[in-house]
């Protein structure tokens, strides 16, 4: 029996997504096949890894993934030159951790400036992303998207709770926007129709549909991408083309695995070794679910990544 | 895919006899499309249609046992390309590769690793599953050498010896008589003399071939050779090409019902670089492969692996669950606190880990919630205060403590007072929210 390789043709395709200005703007989205099926279609871009940085030093991280970073990461500024320049990133994620009213409860404009002086400091793109507290989020982000007018960042994220004004935000000061919903792609989608009803160009906007860490919850949105990027690509649902992100650093490092010494655990092993390998492998993962642009913490596992994503492309 | 009821009408002796029931031919051929009846309704069809229907019947991909006792591990039988459509069946085998030009000492300590390699993780036991012999040395007598260590020192481990040359293939197998090993490295060469192997020592086909067409050309001639039992390589190495080839095999299977390829898969990842070879395994592991070969198992590795394949191979419709009932941590006396959550693996997983962690002895009591977490329970309306009162009621558990204090997730404070309402005589105490506070939690109140 004669072998006939069983293609599919797609009638749609993810946006093409670019952030950043000048020479080191950077796109991603715009394949019309399923992660990395090169062989039956046209994958321009690849996805882009972001290393992740906050306004407040990372007390919060575990110390193995503060390690790399100990040095710079008093201060925003020298932390995201630092990732720009030795790390050779090709974006950063700051995250105004320190608005949280749990938190320093820092003003909309203490954020603002932070933003400004991090922008001033970096070519590369911006992401901008609130401390995920859906009321003090909407004052902190319009600052900052104002402050980073025409930077052509992102800004998220935009929740079913403050989309409204975080949305018109990032429209009057043409940035990207991340929509993020919770683990339901009914949600995503219809978060996403709210949005462009509001006149935001959907073409502008990336997807979250909310990240789960390798053994908790993984699979809920390892498959929730794989059905929006379905929904996206063979029932062409326009709502759902934007690029998916994949906020891993963030879910990962606060699990029991990223963190137990190896003396509590010793069946298992090495704790740094097993903190870089949980975030890459959660990453890793994601990126086959259809995740374009991913937020990482560990230089050692963006760069593994980085790897991997080389020669699912090579 | 099955076959329709034309096609099969067509296998059949057309003479509406009726001795099958049905009125005519093609009314029993309807109805063995529909899986209404069965083929041996009637006496007269031909050998040939049976085979033919037999096959065209069989699961998509071939379900394969490897090795053999409380070791071996089921290949194939997948039906869908993507897992919210159905659970994926038979999780993916990881292997390790021994080299047989390592000295003595260098397998015995890698057979070891294996052989300690099992990690309880969330109820299920989890290790490292199979062990692959490669025939580096070239030399017959090492790889005989080798496998002997191998059948001695790691007996119910199933095996994939990796060699081309049919004589060194011969004399390793013979160390696994009864114990369903794989011989890897079948090619259009050396397909007869392995296929007679096979079929003497009953073992599994590893088959090899350069892309999908010449693979499809030598399992069909093995298969004609008289061996079924095959597990297939494209000759993938890069990540590309293991998410092109795979994609394309188990589409050809599943969605053409393409005979050829309807077989487990075999990847091998090997790299230099450990983490970078767990994340390329990874990509196996999402991507359909049936059997990865890796070159090292270190302790970290070996939990991120195989958390991975828990998570793709667990069923999306069902939750993975545990059984409903009070659960002793330590030893608890009849004043030891009593601590309830739902009966989602993962919660119970976490919160019983870390009561452990406290040294405090407790009762946790589980609470049937058809497997959701305790939050979503709680939207979902299975986890609510007069579930709780009527639980902790028929439990059984009045009579086993003396105090009336029940301790509930920080997240679900909100029913905190309609409990102590519809459970008369009892306190409930608020614990913390997330479970990693309970051993500060615990051991404050003692
Ligand atoms: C995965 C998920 C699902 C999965 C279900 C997974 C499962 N098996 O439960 C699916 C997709 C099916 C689902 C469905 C729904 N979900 Co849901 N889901 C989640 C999600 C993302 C994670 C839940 C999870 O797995 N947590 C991990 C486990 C381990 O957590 P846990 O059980 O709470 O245990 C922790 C603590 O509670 C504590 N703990 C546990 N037991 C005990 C005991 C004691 C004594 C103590 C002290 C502590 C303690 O320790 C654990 C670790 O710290 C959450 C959002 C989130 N990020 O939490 C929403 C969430 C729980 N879901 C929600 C909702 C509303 C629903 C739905 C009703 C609708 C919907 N949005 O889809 C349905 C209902 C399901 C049904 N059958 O009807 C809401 C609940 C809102 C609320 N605050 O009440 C949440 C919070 C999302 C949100 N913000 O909207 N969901
Ligand atoms: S018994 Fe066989 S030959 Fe006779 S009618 Fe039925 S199918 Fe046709």
């Amino acid at each position: 029996m004669a072998f006939v390789a069983p293609k599919e043709t797609y009638s749609g395709k993810v946006y093409n997504v670019n952030i950043g200005t000048g020479d080191k703007a950077i796109s991603f989205g715009s394949e019309n096949v399923l992660p990395f099926h090169s062989f039956e279609g046209a994958v321009p871009n690849k996805p882009l890894i972001a290393y992740e940085i906050q306004d407040v030093p990372p007390s919060d991280w575990p110390e193995n993934v503060q390690k790399p970073y100990s040095s710079v990461s008093g201060d925003p500024v020298t932390w995201a030159k630092f990732c720009q320049d030795s790390l050779n990133a090709k974006a950063i994620a700051l995250r105004l951790l320190g608005t949280h009213p749990d938190r320093e409860n820092r003003s909309p404009e203490d954020a603002a400036k932070t933003v400004k002086d991090v922008l001033a400091a970096i070519n590369i793109p911006l992401i901008i992303l609130g401390s995920n507290h859906a009321e003090k989020d909407a004052p902190v982000l319009i600052a900052a998207a104002e402050v980073a007018k025409d930077k052509n960042c992102v800004i998220g994220k935009a929740q079913e709770a403050n989309y409204k004004t975080i949305a018109a935000a990032a429209m009057a000061n043409n940035h990207k926007l991340i929509a993020m919903s919770e683990l339901d792609i009914n949600l995503s989608k219809q978060l996403n129709i709210l949005i462009t009803q509001m006149g935001f160009d959907k073409e502008r906007l990336i997807t979250d549909p909310m990240c789960s860490a390798l053994g908790y919850g993984l699979e809920y949105t390892y498959s929730v991408m794989e059905r929006i990027r379905l929904a996206a690509l063979t029932q062409n649902d326009l709502t759902m083309q934007p690029p998916m992100l994949a906020d891993v650093g963030m879910y990962v490092w606060k699990i029991k695995e990223t963190q137990a010494p190896e003396s509590d655990v010793p069946q298992w092993g090495n704790a740094e070794e097993r903190g870089i390998a949980w975030e890459a492998m959660t990453a890793t993962a994601l990126l086959m679910a259809g995740a374009e642009l991913l937020i990482m913490r560990h230089p050692k596992a963006v760069e593994a990544v980085g790897k991997v994503i080389e020669e699912l492309n090579a | 895919m099955a076959l329709t009821g034309v096609e099969i009408f067509k296998l059949l002796p057309k003479t509406n006899c009726k001795k099958c029931g049905h009125p005519t031919c093609l009314a029993f051929a309807m109805k063995l499309a529909q899986r209404q009846a069965t083929l041996d309704l009637c006496p007269d069809v031909s050998e040939d249609a049976k085979r033919i229907l037999g096959e065209a019947s069989a699961p998509p991909i071939r379900p394969i046992t490897f090795g053999s006792g409380d070791k071996a591990v089921k290949m194939g039988e997948e039906t869908v390309l993507f897992r919210h459509d159905k659970k994926f069946v038979n999780p993916c085998t990881l292997a390790i590769e021994l080299k047989d030009s390592l000295s003595e000492s260098d397998i015995s300590k890698k057979l070891d690793e294996v052989l300690t390699s099992e990690i309880d993780r969330v109820g299920q036991k989890l290790r490292v599953d199979a062990i692959a012999l490669t025939n580096a040395s070239g030399d017959k007598g090492k790889f005989e050498a080798a496998a002997k260590l191998i059948s001695s020192k790691a007996s119910g481990v199933p095996v994939i010896l990796s060699t081309t040359d049919p004589a060194s293939a011969e004399a390793a197998v013979k160390l696994f008589t009864g114990k369903r090993p794989i011989i890897y490295g079948v090619n259009a060469s050396n397909a007869e003399a392995m296929a007679n192997i096979a079929k003497t020592e009953k073992a599994i086909l590893g088959v090899v071939a350069n892309g999908l067409d010449e693979l499809s050309t030598l399992t069909e001639k093995i298969k004609s050779l008289g061996v079924e039992d095959m597990v297939i390589d494209s000759g993938a190495r890069k990540a590309k090409d293991i998410v092109e080839n795979n994609t394309l095999i188990r589409r050809a299977a599943i969605k053409k019902n393409f005979k050829p390829l309807g077989y487990p898969v075999i990847n091998f990842v090997q790299r230099e670089d450990s983490l970078y070879e767990a994340l390329i395994a990874a990509v196996g592991i999402t991507k359909f492969s049936s059997i990865l070969v890796l070159i090292s198992i270190e302790k970290w590795k070996n939990l991120a692996m195989f958390t991975l394949r828990q998570n793709i191979y667990t069923d999306p419709q069902v939750p993975m669950q545990v059984e409903q009932k009070i659960y002793k941590i330590g030893e608890p006396t009849a004043e030891s606190p009593l601590t309830i959550t739902t009966n989602f693996s993962l919660t119970y997983f976490i919160v019983s880990g870390e009561i452990e962690n406290s040294k405090i002895p407790t009762r946790l009591a589980v609470m049937d919630c058809e497997g959701l977490s305790v939050l979503t329970a709680w939207a979902a309306g299975k986890f609510t205060a007069s579930k709780i009162a009527t639980f902790i009621k028929e439990s059984g558990i009045e009579n086993e403590v003396k105090h009336r204090e029940l301790i509930i997730p920080g997240y679900v404070a909100i029913i905190s007072g309609s409990i102590e309402e519809k459970l008369e005589g009892w306190k409930v105490t608020v614990g913390p929210r997330e479970a990693n506070g309970l051993p500060a939690f615990l051991k404050a109140r003692t």
